[in-house]
């Protein structure tokens, strides 16, 4: 059965009306093959080895297929997560993937990052009574059934009738990559920039090689190529060339800017300048991009630190720790300002890191960094409880007098949060901006400029590899009607 | 030894980083000129550009020395110093860099300076020489202050001379060519006698602090231009940090220029030292490396 129907769209096949009743199993939830803690912290492999064939459709049997399958509307993209379950169920891997593939581009990527026990899982039907059906996994699974074809046999989805129209996307995070792949399928000649010498955005310098393997997202950007996606690295728009030029020089009709949250924010403590203090995204960037835990077969170096403290509870202080572990500290301290059930981390991130030793030190934040002969020696902090709570509905944290300590330390990683790079939008000042410094854009991703579109990080902030994939997906539809609408 | 073509997986979009020029300024000092028509097309003086040779090298940030946005090509200059600086020495016309990106940094401010002294140090002179020039071109009265260790790491003084500064004082450390002196000893000389309103200062961090130091005995501002380690260039990691004015600014985007009065150099130069162990390696390395293939 094809996976692409004539229109060049891929489509879901039609359920067959002999197809035998679906019973489901009353398993328990089918647990990941995982590598053991003291194994892989000792190595850049992947930690989670995945579900067998066997092991999905064992999964895949506990849905109950729902006639009102609540789980839809968790994903933020809509997959039509019956289907592809039902699919895995009926043996139909191929037509799973194109029921994946029909609202998300990379699904062996999101299968891995999602953070699906706060998005379709925790609605599944399941979760009321009993463990959700573990949907993040199932597509895990089937992302990389479709990998492991040859790449003739792979689910890529058929590009349109070639419309004559050029878009340029700046960017190649999940946010690009996203809205390249629509606009491709719509027919639409597709070139990205991209400021660094490779493409993926955060899926390539940030997520870790244990999270999230290279070879994944090069696949998934292969596809993109085949596809007839041009992309030119070593193009910082900003720089290299403007938003004016891009437009009016270069002759592309539309644009859709995904160029991420990337720019690093610091403590503001005394002492964050001494040897050994990386923003998180330097340390990420150096081991994940510059491939330093191969140092010196990669010539980029990374400080290896004996007792490294991370700064920070969210996803990125997870990676940053437990690549710390893997480049051989002997001890990573976790800080952060609030208590574990106000980690931003999944809870797997954090489970992983807690089972790989990573220790945590909750409720402190650090006051000031300590340095001998320009190197960090250590990390005074101070006690935090947890006050009122404040707009976000979280509880402030709030310092105790008089409760500093030290932590001995010869590295810091801070992993407090980013903004927006203003390199690209101080060259572009017809560009609106919002407040914070982020680009203003409708729901549909138009900007204040006309044919310019955004999305992703730069829209909303550091979110989810999930949210800036729908957002370059749904500005991908809006250039379409904008490029194809006669009156513009 | 040639540099490996090509590039990443995903290329950029069939742009080929050909090395176009070569010329050795001296025994361990090189120029070269690599086609890049769109960077070509943009670049202002004191910018900087990054590049990888291979696909296992490190970004490394060199200045622009000259550049033609009609015939499409970029130059610098460089010093042998390390690993990477090595490869790139082997690296021949026709051989294709892996990377190449730019123009970073704020260029130079120009044109409404009025007198200034121009100070380049050892391989400062290379970014010394593009800002001479855009001074010049601007209206700016430039004067020269070229220095070196000796004679033989002295690089461009022709190129400073064919631009006709208002004069060009040469020094050496240990009197092989020009005056035996520092830079800062004709520096001091101009501050002193009010010829000039302004000092441009570039080369290593030390000469740069003590060329700040004796500008600022005399009241005259020193803009300096600051080489912190980079990697990305474009402000995404925070790594090319300096303190001036006790505040942080990123070196590659608020920088590479700044208020040599307000600059920690102390912090600079340790900030500089924090991998020395990790490129002896990654030098000698690439030494026993070299000999066995030759
Ligand atoms: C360490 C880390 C771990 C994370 N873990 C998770 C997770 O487990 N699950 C999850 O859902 N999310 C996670 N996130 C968040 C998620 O990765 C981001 O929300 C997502 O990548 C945003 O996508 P984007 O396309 O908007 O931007 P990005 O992925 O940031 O991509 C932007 C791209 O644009 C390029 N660019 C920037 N400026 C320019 C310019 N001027 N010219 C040309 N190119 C430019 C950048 O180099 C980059 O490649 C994590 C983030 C980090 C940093
Ligand atoms: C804005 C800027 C402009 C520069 N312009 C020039 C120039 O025009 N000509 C020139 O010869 N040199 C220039 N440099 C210095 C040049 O980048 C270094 O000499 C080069 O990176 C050394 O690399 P290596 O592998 O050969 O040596 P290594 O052995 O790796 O390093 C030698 C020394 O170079 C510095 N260095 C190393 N890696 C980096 C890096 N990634 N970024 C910055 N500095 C680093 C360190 O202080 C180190 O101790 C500039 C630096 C900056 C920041
Ligand atoms: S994309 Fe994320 S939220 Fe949507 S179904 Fe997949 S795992 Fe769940
Ligand atoms: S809600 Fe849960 S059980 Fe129901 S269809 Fe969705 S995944 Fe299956
Ligand atoms: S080099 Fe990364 S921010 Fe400046």
């Amino acid at each position: 059965m094809s996976a692409v129907d004539d229109s060049g769209n891929v489509a879901t096949p039609k359920p067959s009306a002999e197809k035998p009743r679906h019973k489901p199993s009353r398993e328990p939830r089918t647990p990941m093959r995982e590598r053991a803690a003291v194994e892989r912290a000792a190595d850049f492999d992947e930690v989670a080895l995945g579900y067998t064939e066997e092991l999905a459709v064992a999964e895949a049997a506990r849905c109950l297929q729902c006639k009102n399958p609540t789980c839809i509307e968790g994903c933020p993209v809509q997959i039509d997560i019956k289907a592809f379950i039902g699919h895995i169920i009926d043996g139909e891997y191929r037509e799973g993937v194109a029921v994946l593939k029909e609202r998300n581009a990379l699904p062996a990527v999101c299968g891995r990052v999602c953070p699906q026990e706060e998005q379709c899982e925790a609605v599944c039907v399941l979760a009321r009574k009993a463990e959700p059906v573990a949907i993040g996994r199932l597509e895990r699974w089937l992302g990389d059934y479709d990998l492991a074809c040859e790449l003739e046999h792979r689910c890529v989805p058929e590009v349109g009738e070639p419309t004559g129209f050029r878009c340029a996307i700046i960017g190649s995070g999940p946010a690009g990559l996203a809205c390249a792949g629509e606009l491709a399928r719509l027919g639409h000649d597709v070139t990205i920039f991209e400021s660094l010498h490779a493409p993926g955005g955060v899926l390539t310098y940030g997520i870790p090689e244990f999270r999230l393997p290279k070879a994944i997202v090069d696949s998934e950007i292969d596809m993109l190529v085949q596809m007839g996606v041009k992309i030119e690295c070593d193009t910082v728009v900003g720089a290299t060339l403007t938003l004016d030029e891009i437009l009016n020089v270069e002759g592309f009709d539309s644009v859709f800017i995904g160029s991420g949250a990337g720019l690093p924010v610091f403590l503001g403590v005394p002492g964050e300048n001494l040897n050994g203090v990386y923003s998180a995204n330097e340390f990420l960037t150096r081991v994940n991009l510059m491939r330093a835990y191969e140092f010196p077969r990669a010539d980029t170096p990374v400080w290896r630190g004996r007792r490294v403290a991370v700064i920070g509870g969210g996803n990125v202080a997870m990676d940053s720790a437990r690549t710390a572990l893997r480049l051989g500290a002997d001890e990573v301290f976790l800080a952060y300002r609030r208590t574990e059930q106000e980690m931003p981390a999944r809870r797997e991130e954090v489970h992983h890191a807690s089972e790989e030793g990573v220790q945590f030190k909750m409720l402190c934040s650090p006051v000031e960094i300590l340095g001998r002969d320009g190197f960090v020696t250590g990390l005074v902090a101070t006690r935090m409880e947890l006050g009122e709570p404040d707009e976000s509905g979280r509880r402030a944290p709030v310092c105790v007098m008089g409760s500093e300590f030290e932590i001995e330390c010869d590295t810091v990683v801070v992993a407090v949060g980013t903004r927006a790079n203003p390199l690209l939008m101080k060259a572009a000042p017809d560009l609106e901006l919002t407040g914070r410094g982020y680009v203003a854009a409708d729901e549909h991703g138009a900007t204040s400029v006309p044919g310019v579109f955004a999305g992703g990080d730069i829209v909303t902030g550091a979110a989810t590899v999930i949210l800036a994939m729908g957002a370059g997906k749904r500005s991908a539809r809006a250039m379409d009607g904008w490029l194809q609408n006669p009156d513009r | 030894m040639t540099c490996q073509g090509g590039n990443e997986a995903h290329d950029p979009g069939g742009i080929v980083f050909r090395i176009v020029h070569k010329r050795q300024l001296s025994d361990v000092v090189f120029e070269m000129g690599v086609e890049a028509p769109r960077v070509a097309r943009k670049v202002r003086a004191g910018q900087f550009l990054i590049l990888r040779v291979d696909r296992d090298g490190e970004r490394i940030p060199l200045t622009f020395s000259d550049w033609s946005a009609e015939e499409g090509w970029v130059r610098f200059i460089f010093m042998r110093v390390g690993k990477t600086t090595h490869a790139l020495s082997h690296c021949e016309i026709g051989d294709e860099l892996t990377d190449l990106v730019g123009p970073l940094g704020t260029p130079t401010h120009v044109g409404d300076l009025g007198r200034v002294a121009v100070v380049g140090g050892g391989v400062g002179a290379a970014v010394a020489y593009p800002v001479a020039r855009a001074m010049l071109e601007a209206g700016d009265d430039v004067s020269v202050i070229l220095g070196a260790r000796t004679a033989d790491l002295l690089v461009l003084e022709d190129e400073f001379r064919a631009i006709e500064p208002t004069r060009l004082v040469v020094t050496t450390d240990d009197g092989s060519a020009g005056v035996k002196a520092l830079v800062t000893t004709p520096l001091k000389e101009l501050c002193e006698a009010g010829e000039i309103d302004l000092a441009f200062a570039v080369g290593p961090a030390i000469m740069m602090k003590f060329c700040a130091a004796t500008t600022k005995e005399c009241g005259v501002p020193c803009i300096v231009s600051l080489n912190p380690i980079m990697v990305d260039g474009t402000g995404m990691c925070g790594a090319c940090r300096v303190s001036v004015g006790g505040e942080t600014r990123f070196g590659c985007v608020d920088g590479p220029d700044f208020d040599g009065h307000l600059v920690d150099f102390e912090e600079l130069m340790s900030r500089q030292r924090v991998y020395v162990e990790e490129e002896r390696l990654s030098d000698s390395e690439y030494s026993k490396e070299c000999s066995c293939r030759l």
